[in-house]
C-alpha cells in the first residue's frame, strides 16, 4: 500500500497539532452524560417522578421535534432522550477535525509540502480519519465507564456510546468526501455541516409528524434508534457501519482520481477586469462574504420552512395524547402549545445564527493571519474602515438570516394552521428578538480579534459552544442563575406568547455596542500580525 | 531629520516577544532615488517596511514617511505610494484582473494603459483566479498593481522572488523606467546582482541594525580592489607595501588584494617589474555584503569567547 506511506508520521503530526482542542472536545462531550444522569437521579429518584417528568417534556411539542420520542422512564433512558441533541455536536467535532487536516492543509499549500516527503498519495487522508474515529472510540469509552461507573447497566452505557462513536465516524467520513470535492476548506466544511443539519431536521421532521421512515433515512436518528437503554437494537450498527465503509471508499476513489489542491471541477476564468464597483474594502468584503451570506440564508430559510410546517403536526400529537391532558390543560390553549414550540425553536435558531456572525466576524482574523489585509491596508484604506466591512457582515447578516428563517416559519404555520395573518409577524418578531444576543456573540468575537487576535478563532467559537451548552443542558444540570445568565440568549423573552420588556433587549444591544468598539479601537493601537 | 528625504528612520527598535527584531535602525533615502536595501534573510528588512506602511508600531526610535508620521498619517500617505509585499497571498476567488484594479483603485486610481502594457511585458493571463496562481504569477499581480499605480513612492519587498530570469529582466526594464520618470523606490533584496544593477545607494542591514550605508562607490572605496598581473621579472618587495593583502607570487605572476587608498602605490611598485598584462576588478557587492557578515561573525565568535572565559 504505497498510497498510505507515512500515515504514521501523518497521526502523530495530527496529535501534535491538535492537542489541545482534541482532548477538550473529547473530555467536555464525555462528562455531558454522566453530569446529565446524575442531575436526572438527583431530581428524580422514584420511577413515578420520572414518569411525571417524561410527561410533562413529551408535553412540548419544540422537545419532542428536538429531542424525538422517549423510550423508557429509567435514569439511563431519560439521559439519552436528553442527549439526543447533544449528539449533533459529536458529528460537527469530527467534521471540523477532518476538514482541518484534509482540505484545510492542502488549501493552505501545506499539503504539498507533506506530499513531497515520503508520505502516499491517501496517507493524508485516512490519517486524518483515523484519529477522528480513534478519539470518537476514545469518546465512546468514556461515555461508558462513566455512565457504568455511575451504577447504569452495562449494556446500555455501551450502546450510548457506540451510538454517538458511530455519529461521529459516519460526519468523520462525509467530510472526508466533502474534502474532496471543493477547493476551499470552507466550502468543504460548508458541505458536510449542511449535511449534519439536514440530517438533524429529517430526524425532527420525522419524530415531530409521526413519519418513522423520515427519520430511519437519517444517520442522526440512527443513534436515537439504537435505544440505549431501552431494549438495545444493536443492528441498526450495521447501518453505521455500512454508510461509513460506503463514504470512505468513495473518498478514496474521488481523492486518487484528483491532483493534490485541485476540486472535482476544473477551474473557470473569471473576468479580466473588476467590475466598478469593486472599489471599496465594503464591496471586497461583500465578494468575500456573499457565497456565505446567501447560503446560510437559504438555508436558515429551508430550516424555518422545515420548522413551521411540522410545527401543526406535533402540537396535534401531544395534544391528542390522553396522558398529556392535564399538562397541556395547565398550559392552555393548543395554540399557546404552538407559542410553547415556537420560542424554543427560535432560541435554537438564534444559536445557529450566531454561527454565521461569529464566522462573519472572524474573517477578519483569518484576513489578518493569511496576510491578506497587508495590500488592503497599504492602500488608502483606514483600519477602522477595513474592520467594519467585515463587522458589517457580523451585524447585518444575522437580521437577515433570522429574518429568512423566521419569515418562511411563520408562513408554514400560519398555512397550516390556517391564520398567516396572525401567525406570521407573531414567529417573525420571535426571530427577530434573538438579534441582540446574536449581536453579542458577534460583537465578542470583534473584541477578541482586536485584544488577543491570535486566540479569536479558538475562544470566538468556543464562547459559541459555551451558549450552546449552556442553553441545551444548562438547566437540566440545575445551573445556577448566575451561570445561566452568562449566556446572552438567557436574556432573551420568549416570544411568541412572553411579555415583551425591552429593558433586557437594550441592555444586550448595549452591550454588543461597547464589544465592537473595544475591538476596533484595540485593533487600531496594536500591531498588525 | 531632512523633509527632503522619502524616508528618514533613525534608532527604530521593534522587539517581538524576546527577538529583536530591530535594534536602532537608521535609513535614510532621498526622493528619486532607487535605494537597495540589503541583507541576509530575518535580518529586519520586512519588519522596516512595515514600520514604514503603519502596519506595526516602534518601540523607540523615529520614522518619517514621505514628511509625515507613518503610524498617524497612515492613509493619506498611503496614497502616495505602492507597496509589493514579500510574500503575495491574495483572495482565492478573484482573478488577478480584479486584484489589480481593486487594489489600485483603493490607492486611489491606475493608469489603465500602463495596467494593459504591463500585463503584456510580465506576461500575466488576468481571467485566472487567484487561487490557480504560481508564486510567481501572484508576485507579478502584485507588481503590476503597484507599477500601474501613480504613486510617487515604491516600496518593494523582495519583488522578484519567484520570478524566472525573463520576468526578473522585465522588472529591472521597468524599475529603471520608474527611475527616468522621478520615482522613489525602496528595494529590499538579498539578491545582490539586481540591488547592484538598479540601486543608486545601499543600505546594508544585520540583526537589525545598518551596518554600511552610501553610494557603490563610497562603499567599494572603503575596501579592497583585487589585482592580477603578469610581469616581465619576478617581483620582490611587494609583501613589504602597506595595504596589500592575501599576497600570492607564483614565478613572474602576481595575485592580491588591495586596499583602495594604496592602490596608487602598489601599481607604480608593480610597473617597476614591467607590466605584460594586468587584471583589477571592483570589488563586487557580494564582497562587501560577505566582508560585513564574515566580520559580524568574526566578531561574534570572539564575544563567545569572552564570554567563555
Amino acid at each position: 500500500m504505497k498510497s498510505l506511506a507515512g500515515t504514521g508520521a501523518l497521526v502523530r503530526l495530527i496529535l501534535r497539532r491538535d492537542r489541545i482542542v482534541m482532548p477538550l472536545w473529547v473530555v467536555v462531550l464525555a462528562l455531558t452524560p454522566v453530569s446529565v444522569a446524575s442531575t436526572l437521579a438527583d431530581l428524580y429518584p422514584t420511577v413515578a417522578e420520572r414518569q411525571a417528568y417524561t410527561d410533562i417534556l413529551t408535553g412540548n411539542p419544540a422537545f419532542l421535534a428536538l429531542y424525538g420520542p422517549v423510550f423508557g422512564s429509567s435514569i439511563g433512558a431519560l439521559t439519552a432522550w436528553r442527549l439526543t441533541g447533544t449528539v449533533v455536536l459529536v458529528g460537527l467535532a469530527s467534521l471540523l477535525t477532518v476538514v482541518r487536516h484534509t482540505r484545510a492543509e492542502e488549501e493552505a499549500g501545506r499539503g504539498e509540502l507533506l506530499g513531497a516527503t515520503v508520505v502516499g498519495r491517501q496517507a493524508p487522508l485516512f490519517a486524518a480519519l483515523i484519529v477522528t474515529f480513534s478519539a470518537n472510540l476514545l469518546l465512546a469509552a468514556l461515555v461508558a465507564v462513566g455512565l457504568v461507573g455511575f451504577g447504569l447497566p452495562a449494556v446500555g452505557s455501551a450502546a450510548l456510546g457506540i451510538s454517538w462513536a458511530a455519529l461521529g465516524w459516519t460526519f468523520a467520513a462525509v467530510a472526508a468526501v466533502a474534502a474532496q470535492v471543493t477547493e476551499g476548506a470552507r466550502a468543504a466544511r460548508g458541505i458536510a455541516i449542511t449535511v449534519l443539519g439536514l440530517c438533524f431536521l429529517l430526524r425532527a421532521a420525522g419524530d415531530a409528524g409521526k413519519r418513522d421512515w423520515l427519520s430511519w433515512l437519517s444517520p442522526v436518528g440512527w443513534s436515537q434508534h439504537m435505544r440505549p437503554f431501552a431494549d438495545e437494537r444493536w443492528w441498526v450498527f450495521a447501518l453505521f457501519a455500512a454508510l461509513v465503509a460506503v463514504l470512505v471508499a468513495a473518498a478514496y476513489t474521488l481523492s486518487a482520481r484528483r491532483d493534490l489542491g485541485a476540486g472535482l471541477m476544473p477551474p473557470q476564468p473569471g473576468p479580466a477586469a473588476a467590475s466598478p464597483w469593486l472599489r471599496s474594502p465594503l464591496v471586497l468584503a461583500w465578494r468575500l462574504q456573499r457565497g456565505s451570506l446567501l447560503a446560510w440564508t437559504f438555508g436558515l430559510a429551508l430550516v424555518g420552512a422545515m420548522l413551521g410546517s411540522i410545527a401543526q403536526g406535533a402540537v396535534e400529537v401531544v395534544g391528542g395524547n390522553p396522558q398529556l391532558r392535564g399538562v397541556i390543560e395547565q398550559l392552555g390553549s393548543s395554540s399557546e402549545l404552538a407559542d410553547v414550540y415556537f420560542a424554543a425553536v427560535m432560541g435554537l435558531l438564534g444559536l445557529v445564527a450566531s454561527g454565521y456572525a461569529i464566522g462573519a466576524a472572524l474573517r477578519l482574523r483569518s484576513e489578518e493571519a493569511s496576510g491578506r489585509v497587508e495590500p488592503v491596508l497599504a492602500a488608502a484604506v483606514s483600519r477602522t474602515r477595513w474592520a467594519t466591512s467585515h463587522l458589517f457582515f457580523a451585524l447585518a447578516g444575522p437580521a437577515v438570516v433570522l429574518a429568512a428563517a423566521g419569515l418562511t416559519a411563520g408562513l408554514t404555520y400560519g398555512l397550516s394552521a390556517g391564520d398567516v395573518g396572525r401567525d406570521l409577524p407573531r414567529v417573525l418578531a420571535a426571530a427577530a428578538a434573538q438579534l441582540p444576543a446574536v449581536w453579542v456573540l458577534a460583537g465578542i468575537a470583534a473584541a477578541l480579534f482586536g485584544l488577543v487576535p491570535r486566540f479569536a478563532t479558538s475562544v470566538g467559537w468556543g464562547a459559541l459552544a459555551a451558549c450552546a451548552l449552556l442553553e441545551e443542558l444548562g438547566r437540566p444540570l440545575q445551573l445556577s442563575k448566575r451561570v445561566l445568565d452568562l449566556s446572552p440568549f438567557a436574556h432573551v423573552p420568549k416570544l411568541p406568547g412572553d411579555d415583551v420588556s425591552a429593558v433586557p433587549l437594550v441592555w444586550l444591544v448595549v452591550v454588543a455596542a461597547a464589544l465592537v468598539a473595544a475591538g476596533l479601537l484595540a485593533f487600531r493601537r496594536r500591531d498588525v500580525l | 531629520m531632512n523633509d527632503n528625504n522619502a524616508i528618514s528612520v533613525s534608532g527604530l527598535v521593534k522587539t517581538f516577544g524576546r527577538t529583536r527584531a530591530l535594534d536602532g535602525l537608521d535609513l535614510s533615502m532621498r526622493e528619486g532615488e532607487v535605494h537597495g536595501f540589503l541583507g541576509p534573510n530575518g535580518a529586519g528588512k520586512t519588519t522596516t517596511l512595515r514600520v514604514l506602511l503603519g502596519l506595526i508600531r516602534v518601540d523607540s526610535g523615529e520614522a518619517r514617511l514621505l514628511g509625515g508620521d507613518p503610524w498617524r498619517e497612515a492613509v493619506q500617505l498611503h496614497r502616495r505610494l505602492a507597496y509589493v509585499p514579500g510574500d503575495v497571498t491574495l483572495w482565492p476567488g478573484l482573478t488577478g484582473g480584479e486584484v489589480i484594479d481593486l487594489l489600485g483603485r483603493m490607492r486611489g486610481g491606475l493608469d489603465p494603459k500602463r495596467r494593459a502594457d504591463l500585463l503584456e511585458r510580465f506576461e500575466l493571463d488576468p481571467k485566472k483566479k487567484c487561487r490557480t496562481y504560481s508564486k510567481g504569477n501572484r508576485q507579478k499581480v502584485a507588481l503590476i498593481a503597484a507599477l500601474a499605480s501613480d504613486a510617487e513612492l515604491l516600496l518593494l519587498d523582495e519583488p522578484t522572488s519567484g520570478l524566472d530570469p525573463l520576468m526578473e529582466a522585465q522588472f529591472r526594464k521597468c524599475v529603471e523606467d520608474e527611475r527616468e520618470h522621478g520615482r522613489t523606490v525602496l528595494l529590499s533584496s538579498h539578491i545582490l546582482s539586481e540591488v547592484e544593477a538598479l540601486c543608486d545607494r545601499v543600505t546594508i542591514i544585520r540583526d537589525g541594525r545598518a551596518v554600511d550605508s552610501g553610494t557603490l562607490s563610497e562603499l567599494r572605496h572603503l575596501t579592497r580592489t583585487s589585482i592580477s598581473a603578469e610581469l616581465a621579472r619576478m617581483p620582490s618587495g611587494l609583501d613589504g607595501l602597506p595595504g596589500v593583502h592575501d599576497l600570492d607570487v607564483v614565478g613572474n605572476r602576481v595575485h592580491c588584494q588591495v586596499d583602495n587608498p594604496a592602490l596608487d602605490g602598489v601599481l607604480r611598485h608593480l610597473t617597476s617589474f614591467g607590466v605584460r598584462s594586468l587584471i583589477s576588478q571592483p570589488p563586487t557587492l557580494e564582497d562587501l555584503f560577505l566582508r560585513h557578515y564574515e566580520n559580524a561573525q568574526r566578531a561574534g565568535r570572539a564575544d563567545w569567547a569572552g564570554a567563555e572565559r
